[in-house]
């Protein structure tokens, strides 16, 4: 619980200096006291909105998190079955490294307008940046802790009499999962801001939508819990994916006797 | 006792480097073949050439009269010195990945009656290396001697031809060595194995034995060192061990 004390202290020194300003300015948006935020959540929140007759806050987070959860889960397919390629079968190495690592080193947001304008400006561009994003890096990954696994395993294995599918299932595939749960939880931060970047350029609906619709209007007081429901989706996902790599995979958590 | 394995005027070069020269072997089956030699002098090519993890540059390799194909197949047993068991799966499953592999090409896992089957011969043979109370635990769990016995398990469930040892006891404490060494001993008597064993432990190659080669290079250029390969400088038949040896070696005390 000692990890809650500097939060805590932010939490403070942030209603502090909020209130400081309020009392020189009551009408100020720069940093809105906790009651003017709630006030305009509960409006998100709990209200139809007037144009659509959707629930805000519950209609981007659920758009937020289906880019971001497609994304995701098509960087994983593509990591587990490219990256298992690689890094066990040496020709595919030879044949499709270079491009692997070629758009890896992209910067993912200058590929954003050439995405926009063969995709068009709807879903599959956010998802497209997404993959472009983070696949490539999962997919080196995985391909470098298989290429790294020691020899001797290899050829225990053959002597065992597998054939190298046997191979790849039985021995590569199962000690690349829990990586691949890691890899996962590393590339959410980047896949958050992909997310948001697609979102702000071109969008009708979406937290990064929302932030960067309601900075026109200073409105701190949408912006800062936005921010904060962002991280604490972040925060689930990081110790979900924990969890379930350590309650599936407990011989790759040192688990010592 | 017949010949098993044998080695026809068998050279290993890499460029113009040679490893191995003109190395003529032949191995008796049930024999306990301890491999000896300095750093560098190819014991570690020998046994990779009789894994089949790589082909001779000349020279034939003969398993019961045929040649041997150079890939690694189930009629020929390892256990390395480090890394030979599978840190994801318990001992057991350790154990039957050989029959897996054997009897379920595609998926390589056995379901009902013939897992059963395969969990069956896996326990016993577990038993038989020690490990019988410790079928559940993840090598992770294992101390090194006990995933050396694991290791040791996983190739004999397959009833390998030849049971190849690269410095096997070689990370293990001296106590922990002996226990192992006794154990080794027993699995080869009560399996009738051919065992062909690479160590550093000199002690080790003649205490357990029948057979001591030791690897050196006959002749040494100073001007072009890499020219000249290695082959059997020695070849020490041991006397007969089929009886308790290791038992006799005990110092009798003496009497008034």
């Amino acid at each position: 619980m000692l990890g809650a004390l500097p939060i805590l202290l932010l939490a403070v020194l942030y209603i502090v200096m909020a209130a400081s300003r309020h009392a020189a300015n009551p009408a100020d948006k720069i940093l809105p006291l906790p009651g003017s935020m709630a006030q305009s959540m509960a409006a998100l929140i709990f209200q139809p909105d007037q144009l659509t007759g959707q629930l805000l806050f519950w209609a981007d987070t659920l758009a937020s998190l289906q880019r971001l959860g497609i994304g995701l889960g098509i960087s994983t397919v593509m990591a587990i079955v490219v990256g298992l390629a690689l890094g066990a079968l040496p020709p595919v190495r030879a044949a499709l490294g270079p491009l692997v690592t070629g758009i890896a080193v992209v910067p993912p947001i200058a590929l954003l307008p050439i995405l926009f304008i063969a995709l068009g400006l709807g879903e599959t561009a956010k998802v497209a940046l997404i993959v472009v994003g983070i696949a490539p890096v999962m997919i080196r990954d995985i391909a470098a802790h298989v290429a790294a696994l020691p020899r001797e395993q290899i050829i225990k294995a053959q002597t065992l009499g597998a054939s190298s599918w046997q191979v790849i299932i039985r021995v590569a595939l199962p000690q690349a999962m829990p990586r691949l749960l890691q890899a996962m939880r590393l590339s959410l931060g980047p896949a958050w801001v992909f997310l948001i970047s697609s979102e702000a350029i071109a969008s009708d609906v979406g937290l990064g939508y929302r932030i960067f619709l309601v900075r026109r209007y200073l409105s701190m007081d949408v912006i800062l819990p936005y921010v904060a429901w962002i991280a604490i989706l972040a925060i689930v996902m990081d110790v979900t994916l924990n969890f379930l790599s350590q309650r599936l995979f407990p011989w790759a958590h040192g688990e010592s006797h | 006792m017949s010949t098993l394995l044998s080695l026809r005027d068998v050279w290993v070069e890499y460029g113009d480097r040679i490893v191995i020269e003109k190395l003529d072997l032949d191995i008796a089956a049930g024999s306990f073949v301890s491999i000896i030699g300095p750093s560098g002098a190819g014991k570690s090519s020998v046994l990779r050439l009789i894994l089949g993890q790589e082909a001779p540059t000349r020279g034939t390799i003969l398993l019961d009269g045929t040649p041997l194909a150079p890939e690694c197949g189930p009629d020929r047993g390892v256990v390395f010195q480090r890394y030979s068991v599978f840190p994801h799966l318990s001992a057991l499953r350790n154990t039957i990945l050989g029959m897996e592999c054997e009897q379920a090409p595609l998926t390589g896992r056995l379901f009902g009656a013939a897992r059963r089957a395969a969990k069956d011969e896996a326990a016993t043979m577990l038993t038989a290396v020690g490990l019988g109370d410790s079928m559940h635990l993840f090598p992770a769990q294992m101390s090194g001697g006990m995933q050396q016995r694991l290791a040791i398990a996983q190739a004999l469930v397959k009833r390998p031809r030849i049971l190849l040892l690269d410095e096997p006891f070689g990370a293990l404490d001296p106590g922990i060595r002996a226990d192992m060494h006794t154990l080794i001993r027993s699995l080869w008597r009560d399996y009738s194995l051919t065992i062909i064993m690479v160590t550093h432990d000199i002690r080790e190659a003649f205490t357990l034995g029948t057979r001591v080669l030791a690897l050196d290079k006959r002749r040494h250029d100073p001007h072009a060192p890499h020219r000249f390969g290695a082959t059997a400088i020695y070849d020490l038949p041991m006397r007969d061990r089929t009886e308790n040896s290791l038992e006799n070696h005990t110092v009798l005390p003496l009497t008034e």
